[in-house]
């Protein structure tokens, strides 16, 4: 008996393209890529590695192939033949390898699998480059070539078709309505007009339904008009994460000119991550323009609200320690706001060891939440956040992202910790003052 | 004409043409890219374009607490490398000469002895950065051709300069005419080496570590990330 276990490959494929075809889609794509600031951080490193040290997958493995810089190196190697300053030469004379078919499918596993796109090792080089950035640039490529891992393009494919990997958008109003009936909390949907449009993210349209009730909750309470509305409603963006630049687009265009089609002047993201690199800093990229709608992040919407006086909260008066989402925090500029909520909600917080700006990433960000070739990365880095977690004393976690807390939520089911993952969201609604 | 004068001349010509032309198609190749302007609104509060480079190229002159320990004796050997080669090639006498012969500017030279120790602390540096290289289990898997050709291109300038660093640079300017040619030529030629390897390689970051941090930190100050 052959007692042989087939290795299982590190990378997928889609559709039937010949492999030259492929590699061409995807040299194609990281041509287009080489804009100035692109180029200019193609061109800056030195090769110091440093990196290394900032990223999560490589401090809780220690496996040189995880530094963050050379997960770039398909990118470079077709930045050098197509695009540096020398690249006739580097062709000609054969100085730097093309990029084949094996090349691809060896680095979709460090792309996708192994970086959350989180911009830890952004703030580690010394000469300054964007890795993460760059990271997601050459996943535009592979994207083009068909090859990013299964899960996330099965996603993509339903958020091509639906507007969102979740549920289709004419199933809204019955999603809401089943949530409204549940949770005893009026929630508009599809209203002509309004001043705030409110959006979601895939998961609170399945498992974390209490989020739209709870925010629900939360405008209710301000008198000011707002709704959901089904013809934009998803605003997690599975193409930002993906490389699909295309879906990126139809899915950003969706929520602004739904907000202008009802006249909304604010667009509030929900609790996710990359809905707000999405939205709040790439949307006016599609646009075109300046953007003629505001967007803001959940946890900018309740610290303002609070702040304003528009809602009360009453005192938990516990310990709390907080999960600083990357693409709100690091990549966002949004340190203060979830820190000044989680101080009004009374609670003594007791950072992280690495906290705020120079947190670590839940290991989850960037689709390797959805990645199911992820997962033994993904425990590893999770322990190491249990043990900074647990380090803290802290009675409560709290989060403001919902793609890290079902991936520390995985984590802690994985390992039987008995440690609720709380949303700021969810914290605010519950501890409404009258 | 000896080597001495093929390498004070034609060559030196063409070296000091390669590393400027050179160079500057480098930085026009950055230049002249399409660059998408970002439309987003900044954050309330967020400093100016300038003020948000300026502060990161400050930030990237020393590694982060965080990564301080990783970072610090990678951080301390490349300063002792940057500052000893800055302080030869700068402050020695002859080095001084030479570069008033081609540019008529001039400056107070530093003693010999601060030349000594800042050349053998320079050797000891780039002799680390070697070891890390070849030791260190990341900085081998992304090591290039380019990193091992740059350190060799320049140790050169350096161990042929200690060759023909025999007497008091007091001396060496009296003469009319130098006695060591032979070694002197060598000398420039590798110095000449490095001129035109310049544009090709990573030692482009004397110029770009600049406009690299400074574009992240115009990035990041935009949407209110205090870096």
């Amino acid at each position: 008996m052959n007692t042989q276990v087939a290795k299982k490959p590190t990378f997928d494929q889609q559709g039937d393209l010949p492999d030259e075809e492929r590699v061409a889609a995807a040299l194609q794509s990281f041509v287009s890529e080489f804009g100035r600031t692109t180029t200019l951080h193609m061109d800056s490193c030195v090769r110091c590695g440093q990196c290394a040290n900032a990223c999560h997958f490589f401090v809780t493995t220690g496996e040189a192939k995880y530094t963050p810089i050379y997960k770039l190196e398909q990118f470079r190697r077709a930045y050098l033949r197509q695009a540096s300053a020398f690249a006739p030469l580097v062709r000609a004379l054969g100085l730097v390898r093309k990029p084949g078919i094996a090349d691809l499918q060896q680095w979709q596993e460090l792309l996708y699998d192994s970086c959350t796109m989180c911009g830890r090792c952004t703030l580690a080089c010394p000469m300054g480059i964007d890795i993460a950035e760059l990271v997601k640039e050459a996943r535009h490529g592979m994207f083009k070539a068909g090859m990013v891992p299964e899960r996330l393009a099965l996603m993509d494919r339903a958020a091509r078709q639906w507007g969102s990997p979740a549920t289709p958008g004419e199933d809204l109003p019955d999603i809401l309505a089943e949530v409204s009936a549940e949770r005893g909390v009026t929630i508009n949907c599809d209203l002509e007009s309004a001043e705030i449009l409110v959006t979601a993210a895939p998961a609170e349209l399945t498992e974390h339904t209490k989020a739209l009730a709870d925010a629900a909750k939360i405008l209710n309470r301000t008198g000011v008009s707002w709704t959901m509305h089904q013809e934009g409603f998803d605003a997690s963006n599975i193409g930002f994460n993906n490389g699909d630049l295309e879906l990126q687009e139809r899915l950003t265009r969706s929520l602004i000119d739904t907000a202008v089609k009802i006249g909304a002047k604010t667009i509030v993201l929900p609790e996710c991550g990359h809905a707000y690199g999405a939205a709040r800093w790439e949307a006016a990229k599609w646009y075109g323009q300046a953007l003629p709608v505001r967007i803001i992040h959940m946890t900018e919407l309740l610290d303002e609200l609070i702040a304003s006086g528009q809602i009360r909260v009453n005192k938990i008066g516990e310990t709390a320690t907080f999960h600083d989402p990357c693409q709100i925090v690091r990549r966002g500029g949004l340190e203060a706001a979830a820190r000044r909520v989680l101080a009004a909600l009374g609670f003594d917080l007791i950072e992280l060891e690495n906290h705020g700006l120079m947190g670590y990433c839940c290991g989850g960000g960037g689709g390797v939440v959805s990645n199911v070739r992820s997962a033994p990365l993904r425990s590893k880095v999770f322990a190491m956040k249990q043990q900074q977690v647990e380090a803290t004393g802290a009675k409560q976690l709290v989060t403001s992202c919902g793609q890290c807390r079902i991936t520390l939520e995985m984590g802690a089911k994985q390992t039987k910790w008995d440690k609720p993952i709380e949303s700021l969201l969810e914290l605010v609604a519950d501890n409404l003052a009258d | 004409m000896d080597a001495l004068d093929i390498a004070r001349g034609p060559l030196l010509t063409i070296s000091l043409g390669v590393f400027i032309l050179g160079t500057l198609w480098r930085l026009a190749n950055i230049a002249l890219r399409p660059r998408m302007a970002d439309r987003s609104l900044a954050r309330e509060g967020a400093p100016s374009w300038l003020m948000g480079a300026w502060g990161n190229i400050l930030r990237g002159m020393w590694p982060r607490p965080e990564f301080s320990q990783s970072a610090l004796i990678t951080t301390l050997n490349g300063y002792v490398l940057h500052i000893g080669l800055a302080l030869v090639v700068f402050g020695y006498a002859p080095h001084i000469a030479f570069i008033h012969r081609i540019t008529g500017l001039s400056w107070p030279a530093l003693p010999d002895v601060v030349m000594y120790l800042a050349a053998g602390a320079t050797i000891i540096s780039m002799l680390m950065a070697l070891v890390f290289r070849l030791t260190n289990p990341v900085r081998r898997k992304i090591s290039h051709a380019d990193d091992w050709i740059t350190w060799v291109i320049v140790m050169l300038p350096i161990a042929t300069g200690m060759a023909v660093l025999i007497d008091p640079s007091a001396q060496i300017l009296a003469r009319e005419n130098p006695i060591y040619r032979g070694p002197l030529a060598l000398h420039l030629l590798t110095l000449e080496l490095l001129l035109v390897w310049f544009p090709f390689g990573k030692l482009m970051h004397a110029f770009l570590f600049v406009f690299s941090r400074g574009a992240t930190g115009v990035r990041f100050s935009h949407r209110g990330v205090k870096l």
